[in-house]
């Protein structure tokens, strides 16, 4: 394919000439195609040429979609539409784009189903519900294109899963199918490009100049605890006023609320900084986003929400606040800064606290190398394909022998058996043997040979929770007058009585009162707010970032690049204790109060500490230690008891540890919150009914419920078992563990401190402390009570 | 754990939600409601396995188990309505059968109840035993003696800074309401009007995680 004319005259008269990846693309003839290329390469215009040259040539099935791009942001694909609607007009090319979200009216997606666009801007979900139309086989009939952008962050979520899948079932529908994913820099593009499918070709861009990127040498010394950075909020002030525009990232909602606030604090000549991140309203969100873009705004402090290529105009700094957890993503936020081609990226790392300062001298020596990380991705969950079976008996009715070939052409389910994709299937018909009794969960019936919807208008309900992407249980948070805030996390709302102060939106409100979903809240001003918990897991350190950080606490000539007195706190650490290496476990144990402490360096991520920290408090518990409680963060756990751990060698055993899951897996509350998931991907539990919303509370009563259930009664159900999988793998993330003990192999130093050590100090006042339920629980439970009671002045035993 | 004097009887409440009475060796539980996932799913509502009932059953044979009662009263409100009594599946109905095998057996009649069952047993609107009244709503002004349910009281007290929530029994000098029995029963905070009206102010309540403990009403939320 060369570029007709037309086009050349009009990438001339803008003063353009098209980057040697773009017509890389055009020329391309296999079947599919990843481009690889830095923020601001022009990635998407590359991914769109080909589809506008073969328009232009008039290759077009009428009644058909010609080429599908999906986004990974709804927000994204509206961008997309007015961006490419310039050239389309000015070259007076005959095609009609449109988007097609969750954001899209109802008569427009009506419309689109008996005519459809040339060019359809989607998202997976929205794909997904398009192809379980009737209509599906007619609109991407005659698809000749599917681009996959921001393909990088979609291939490591559900999301990505989902999205292999109906690329398949496109693909089974048309004839002439070619794919084309665009990303950001990744550690591995031969996995992407798997992803992608069988014979991708992969095309790199020029990587641009390397990033001008360093630590931000902040007045103040980081504290040795905490995760706020707020000690170096005037050095960040500074910085926004040398700049154009400047994106502060911070790791968590919460931490952003109080940066912000920290940052407002030093901001005397009243620069407009905005906030945003993923639980403020949606207008809130598209107010700073539309001031960003209009170049209106001085700084931006933003969270992960911002993380994917909305172009935000001029910005000339990205600073990170915290350590940044993972290489890759450090890249690609530096990318941020200099949206434009050949133009070097300048970041400043802000570290939180004195390990941090650790990390992020690591993380910069890992970009400075592009030694980026990535943990694999496994096998496609089974809660995805059980709502790709259900969807694809609402287009029609399917012979369960072609879906199965189908569905193991999608990479993720390469590997996929049988039996397993029976097991789906036999879900999707009967909802499993606990659950037999129930009309709702019989949704498919065989016959003829083909798999039929059992009931109809079943369709409208499965249409309805479409998606793998979980609404948190959150509430809505708004003044009285009806001002929308931000939304909270359903369990904190439940703490607040009237009067308690928190943080949302950068702004102090006080707790009004709950009225029927919404929090109602005034303003105030208080001092000392709460801070509001939000939805989304915490990033968990990778395993090459926890080893390169490994390498660097035992190589004292590295230590030359820290602060100084970063690197005394850490010679502290080897004269009151010593350091951790790889290879050993580091038990450190150490009174504080009336309480016992021992600390595990095991360098395993903060999930994994999680874990071990369940299975490890558990079989105190057994010896007697009377366990309280445990927190974890990326490098270490800490657990508390009542009487000092003497063996820390005896608690781990390997072999013991991996008996001790499976006991512990049942009941614990990670399994109960993982459960929520798959029962609501696939379809066990509605999140979405016609016509009411079920309440998270509702939703979170029942899943709990039945996961119990299932558990007490029907063991082996399939929702289990994917929970089980997930659970391992994300928030239990036993490989980490696995890893750690092959490692470690049993070789343990024990090192009784007298006190707090610098390397423990973290922990003492780290968040997300887990109380441990037992008989020290109960003692304890008695006790305070009576002291509550004596306090009080009144005899225990009224 | 010690018993409690409530008016002139020694109690013992117990951590499942039960209420023992060792002088008349008699057990009582209230608001088992029997059916409840049953009744909900028939209503359009969220599917819960029916697996509740069994649960509330296996609890309650375990209280029977321990003490052996001679008298049993079911404070009201043990089927979720009375259709879920029609429906309750046989399993559950022969398991209640042959608890109550043997022994006296009294069901009280409550809001989500109101009527006679076929299981057999003695159907009263309210039972006087000895010294004691029990009904399943508390009714302002009555003579000191009351014990009932309705309600599920929960309460939850500051401890050093942690917050510990749980069901409880309810007293004052006249009367003492149960927590629910059953599974999957909500509960109302004892300081809501609804409850708190009907005491006298130096009520008292025992968390059901720590029944051994008198706490005054003005400690807990």
């Amino acid at each position: 394919m060369t570029l007709p004319d037309i086009f050349t005259e009009w990438f001339a008269q803008q003063g353009w000439s098209p980057h040697p990846h773009q017509l890389a693309l055009l020329t391309a003839t296999g079947p599919s195609t990843l481009l690889i290329a830095p923020t601001g390469g022009g990635k998407t215009l590359a991914g769109f040429l080909p589809s506008l040259v073969d328009l232009y040539d008039g290759n077009r099935t009428p009644g058909s979609v010609h080429t599908i791009y999906v986004s990974p942001l709804k927000a994204l694909a509206a961008d997309i539409r007015r961006n490419l609607d310039r050239p389309v007009r000015e070259m007076g090319l005959d095609l009609r784009i449109e988007d097609r979200t969750g954001d899209t009216k109802q008569s427009t997606r009506q419309r689109q189903r008996v005519d459809p666009p040339d060019m359809l801007l989607t998202t997976p979900e929205s794909l997904a519900l398009m192809l379980s139309y009737p209509e599906a086989p007619k609109i991407f009939g005659g698809v000749r294109r599917i681009v996959l952008d921001e393909i990088h962050a979609l291939a490591e979520s559900k999301r990505g899963d989902q999205l292999s899948l109906c690329v398949e079932r496109v693909a089974a529908f048309s004839t002439d199918l070619r794919r084309t994913g665009l990303s950001a820099t990744v550690e591995d593009p031969s996995a992407l490009a798997r992803f992608l499918g069988e014979g991708t070709h992969v095309v790199e861009a020029d990587p641009g100049p390397p990033a001008d990127i360093a630590m931000l040498k902040a007045e103040l010394p980081a504290p040795w605890f905490g995760q706020g950075g707020r000690h170096a909020a005037r050095d960040v002030m500074d910085q926004v006023r040398r700049h154009k525009t400047t994106i502060i990232f911070i790791n968590t909602r919460a931490q952003s609320e109080l940066f912000f606030q920290a940052l407002w604090a030093e901001n005397e000549e009243n620069l407009p900084i905005g906030l945003h991140h993923g639980s403020l309203s949606r207008e809130a969100r598209q107010k700073v986003e539309g001031a960003m873009a209009a170049g209106h705004l001085r700084a931006v402090v933003a969270t992960g929400s911002l993380d994917l290529g909305i172009d935000w105009g001029d910005v000339d700094l990205v600073i990170q606040v915290g350590a940044p957890k993972n290489v890759k993503r450090l890249v690609q936020r530096i990318g941020r800064a200099n949206h434009r081609y050949n133009a070097p990226s300048k970041a400043l790392l802000v570290p939180a606290n004195q390990f941090e300062i650790i990390e992020c001298q690591v993380a910069l020596d890992a970009v400075v190398e592009a030694d980026l990380d990535g943990d694999p991705r496994p096998d496609g969950p089974l809660d995805v394909l059980c709502q790709h079976i259900l969807l694809t008996a609402c287009a029609a009715p399917f012979d369960a022998d072609a879906l199965y070939h189908e569905v193991k052409r999608a990479q993720p389910y390469a590997r996929l058996s049988r039996a397993g994709f029976e097991r789906c299937l036999d879900y999707c018909a009967t909802g499993g043997y606990a659950l037999r009794a129930y009309d709702r969960y019989q949704r498919l019936v065989e016959r003829d040979g083909l798999w039929h919807l059992r009931d109809p208008r079943a369709a409208r309900d499965l249409r309805m929770n479409v998606g793998t992407i979980l609404d948190y249980n959150n509430l809505k948070v708004a003044y009285r007058r009806g001002k929308m805030l931000g939304e909270i996390e359903e369990g904190f709302a439940s703490t607040l009585v009237p009067g308690d102060t928190f943080l949302i939106g950068g702004q102090v409100v006080k707790y009004e009162g709950l009225r029927e979903m919404t929090v109602q809240v005034s303003a105030t001003s208080g001092k000392e707010p709460r801070i509001a918990t939000f939805g989304g897991t915490k990033l968990a350190m990778t395993t090459k970032l926890a080893h390169r950080v490994l390498d660097f606490l035992n190589n004292r000539e590295e230590w030359t690049k820290l602060p100084t007195h970063t690197a005394e706190w850490l010679d502290l650490q080897t004269r009151i204790s010593r350091m951790p290496v790889a290879e050993r476990l580091l038990v450190e144990t150490f009174p504080r109060g009336p309480q016992n402490y021992a600390v595990f360096y095991a360098f395993a991520g903060r999930n994994a500490h999680q874990t071990l920290g369940i299975i490890l408090t558990r079989r105190m518990e057994e010896a007697g230690y009377g366990p309280l409680g445990f927190v974890a963060n990326d490098y270490a756990l800490m657990i508390w008891s009542l009487d000092p751990l003497d063996t820390p060698e005896k608690l781990i055993d390997g072999q013991d540890l991996r008996a001790a899951l499976d006991t512990w897996f049942a009941e614990n509350m990670v399994m109960k919150r993982t459960f929520r998931i798959p029962a609501r991907v696939a379809g066990l539990i509605s999140q979405n009914q016609p016509g009411q919303r079920k309440s998270g509370k509702q939703a979170t009563f029942s899943t709990d419920i039945l996961y119990d259930t299932l558990r007490r009664y029907d063991p082996d159900h399939l929702m289990l078992e994917i929970t089980r999988d997930e659970a391992m793998r994300g928030l239990v993330d036993f490989d980490r563990i696995e890893e750690f003990l092959g490692r470690v192999r049993g070789r343990v130093d024990h090192v009784e401190a007298p006190h707090v050590t610098p390397l423990s100090a973290p922990l003492i006042l780290e968040v997300g402390r887990v109380p441990v339920k037992g008989e020290a629980e109960r003692r304890l439970l008695d006790e305070d009570i009576a002291a509550v009671l004596t306090e009080a002045g009144i005899g225990t035993n009224g | 754990m010690a018993p409690f004097r409530f008016h002139t009887a020694d109690l013992d409440a117990l951590e499942s939600g039960a209420l023992y009475w060792a002088a008349e060796r008699l057990l009582c539980v209230s608001d088992l409601h029997l059916g409840k996932s049953e009744r909900i799913a028939r209503r359009g509502g969220a599917l819960l396995p029916p697996y509740d009932t069994r649960e509330t059953l296996d609890r309650l044979s375990a209280e029977i188990a321990r003490h052996d009662p001679a008298t049993v009263i079911c404070l009201g409100d043990s089927f979720d309505d009375l259709d879920a009594l029609d429906r309750l599946a046989e399993a559950a109905r022969r398991h209640l059968l042959t608890l109550m095998a043997g022994r006296r057996w009294i069901w009280i009649e409550g809001n989500h109840d109101p009527g006679p069952t076929d299981l057999g047993g003695e159907h009263l609107f309210e039972a006087s035993i000895n010294s004691l009244t029990f009904r399943h709503v508390a009714e302002p002004g009555t003579p000191p003696g009351e014990v009932s349910g309705h309600y599920h009281p929960k309460a939850s007290l500051t401890l050093r800074g942690r917050r510990v929530s749980s069901a409880c029994f309810l007293s004052d000098a006249t009367r003492l309401i149960l927590p629910a029995f059953g599974a999957y029963t909500g509960g109302l905070k004892v300081s809501d009007p609804a409850v708190s009206n009907l005491m006298m102010p130096e009520a008292c309540v025992r968390l059901t995680r720590a029944p051994q403990h008198a706490i005054p009403l003005r400690l807990v939320a």
